[in-house]
């Protein structure tokens, strides 16, 4: 029965505001928001709302080692119904950075589509605006994020406007990481 | 409303609490799309268009849209093709644009809408109901309370801010349409960042008129990569783009959303010898006397008389407040 908790209660409303605060942390990255209303079994409140909040039978999801469970992909079969594939064919991929790895298996989108690509939502341990230095599109003068590493953001940015765009989850705070951004050690 | 309920295409009314009519074994407590507003106003048969989901838009559609607006974010101007659904208006109505300001409003939000600078036309009047309606959210007419400005053809005097949201009805979302028909060759255009044909219409301009003739919907390139229609707003408006407020760029018919994030570089394609100038009437507003503000020319009579008034009219009516 653990599938069909940790939805939203009033769907409408809560994915509405979810959505808002993805818009935000996607649009200034760097900025970290809250969010709250679901709880998937393994997942952070903040990855659950955004899986509510984007996810459903048109989106195929590839769930890393470290996040995949039964009562997960039940879960996602109850309150989304997305089917969950291998890394090159999926829309949205959850799980931890060390096991969503490696980038490149994941679809770049092409250049008359640089749209057709994965996002992925990322659990990590915490968010704090510090760390590595971001630029570009969103951002005034200069924002701060603690990413896992810079390496990997620098080969996506590389080759924008293909690549993949992120969503670092931690508890129930997020912030978003676009392809457009540039990343600084 | 109970999923009990739905299933059996029985109307509820006022769907909250009636747990004695639960009809076999769906649970009763499964809590189906509750309350978006003051007083369940949405659910309330009485009100028009309270059968409706909240902003009107079924929840799988308003997912696919805020994919698109999250793609469009990430590649800022770059056109997303998305899955336009058919809305209780015609098409040149703001159909696109609807269905971005849907995808984006919460309950929480105070909406604009305004066209040609002005809240008080058809086109906004009407749009502004129909999400009072079915999203019941507050509206206001003031730039600087609005949290969702839904636009055709303008951007407000007023600086954005922060937190706003500005969402502009688009026609033809391709720049290079009128200059190559073929989708999969513009799409291929843009691939390949390549802008030539672009440039050559502009040159043509001048060498046929002696400036950029072109007026409104003035190409821009964003961030340094895609080359962006701007919607028809006038080129006045253009460098107002680089702006605080998030962007997203609605094309109903033409099944496109694209965007703008915040501070993000809009550059307003021009030549060295020909630097773009942003042009308005050389006059100052009738009713406020502003002299840096988008002018609309009113006929006023028979004989060819004619005033130069602020196409904002928040912006001016504001003025003429604070003066009087």
């Amino acid at each position: 029965m653990i599938a069909l908790e940790g939805g939203f209660a009033d769907v409408p409303v809560e994915a509405s505001r979810a959505f808002r605060a993805v818009l935000e942390a996607m649009a200034r990255p760097g900025r970290i928001e809250a969010v709250t209303g679901a709880q998937a079994p393994g997942l952070s409140v903040a990855a659950s709302v955004v899986a509510l909040t984007l996810i459903d039978g048109t989106t195929p999801v590839f769930l890393a080692e470290d996040v995949d469970s039964p009562a997960l992909r039940q879960w996602l079969a109850f309150h989304t119904g997305a089917p969950v594939v291998a890394r090159g064919a999926a829309m949205f991929a959850l799980g931890g950075w060390a096991a969503l790895g490696p980038l490149g298996a994941y679809a770049q989108g092409t250049p008359e589509y640089p749209d057709r690509s994965a996002t992925l939502i990322v659990e990590v341990q915490r968010l704090e605006n510090a760390g590595a230095k971001l630029t570009g599109p969103g951002i005034e003068r200069e924002a701060w994020l603690n990413l896992p590493e810079v390496e990997a953001f620098l080969a996506n940015r590389a080759q924008f406007p293909l690549g993949v765009d992120f969503i670092f989850c931690a508890g129930d705070r997020l912030a978003g990481l676009p392809r457009s951004t540039r990343v600084e050690g | 409303m109970s999923l009990a309920g739905l299933r059996q295409g029985k109307p509820e009314h006022a769907g909250h609490g009636e747990a004695g009519e639960q009809p076999h074994e769906v649970a009763a407590d499964i809590h189906f799309a509750a309350p978006f507003s003051k007083e369940n106003a949405g659910m309330d048969e009485s009100v028009p268009g309270g059968a409706y989901n909240f902003a009107y838009l079924d929840e799988e559609t308003k997912r696919m849209i805020r994919r698109a607006i999250l793609k469009g974010i990430a590649i800022p101007g770059y056109q997303v093709p998305f899955a336009s659904r058919e809305m209780p208006m015609p098409y040149g109505w703001g159909t696109g644009g609807v269905q971005v300001s849907a995808a984006c409003l919460t309950p929480d939000d105070s909406f604009k809408v305004i066209d040609q600078g002005a809240d008080d036309t058809t086109n906004a009047v009407s749009i502004r109901k129909f999400f009072e309606r079915t999203a019941g959210v507050e509206t206001t007419e003031r730039t600087a309370e609005a949290t969702v400005i839904q636009t055709r053809h303008r951007i407000p005097e007023t600086p954005l801010t922060e937190g706003q949201i500005l969402v502009y009805q688009v026609p033809i979302p391709e720049p290079l349409r009128f200059l190559e028909p073929r989708e999969t060759e513009t799409r291929r255009m843009h691939a390949l960042e390549d802008y030539g044909l672009m440039h050559v219409k502009l040159y043509e301009d001048i060498a046929r008129h002696g400036e950029i003739a072109t007026a409104y919907a003035y190409p821009v390139k964003v961030e340094g990569r895609y080359v962006m229609d701007p919607s028809p707003i006038p080129k006045f408006d253009n460098p107002k783009m680089e702006m605080a407020a998030i962007q997203l760029f609605g094309a109903g018919r033409e099944q496109r959303i694209y965007a703008i994030p915040p501070y993000t570089r809009v550059v307003s394609l021009d030549f060295e010898d020909h630097p773009f100038v942003a042009g308005k009437a050389p006059h100052d507003c009738a009713l406020c006397g502003a002299s840096d503000t988008y002018l609309d020319e009113i006929i006023t009579d028979d004989a060819g008389s004619r005033m130069y008034v602020c196409s904002d009219t928040d912006h001016c009516a504001t003025r003429q407040e604070a003066a009087a």
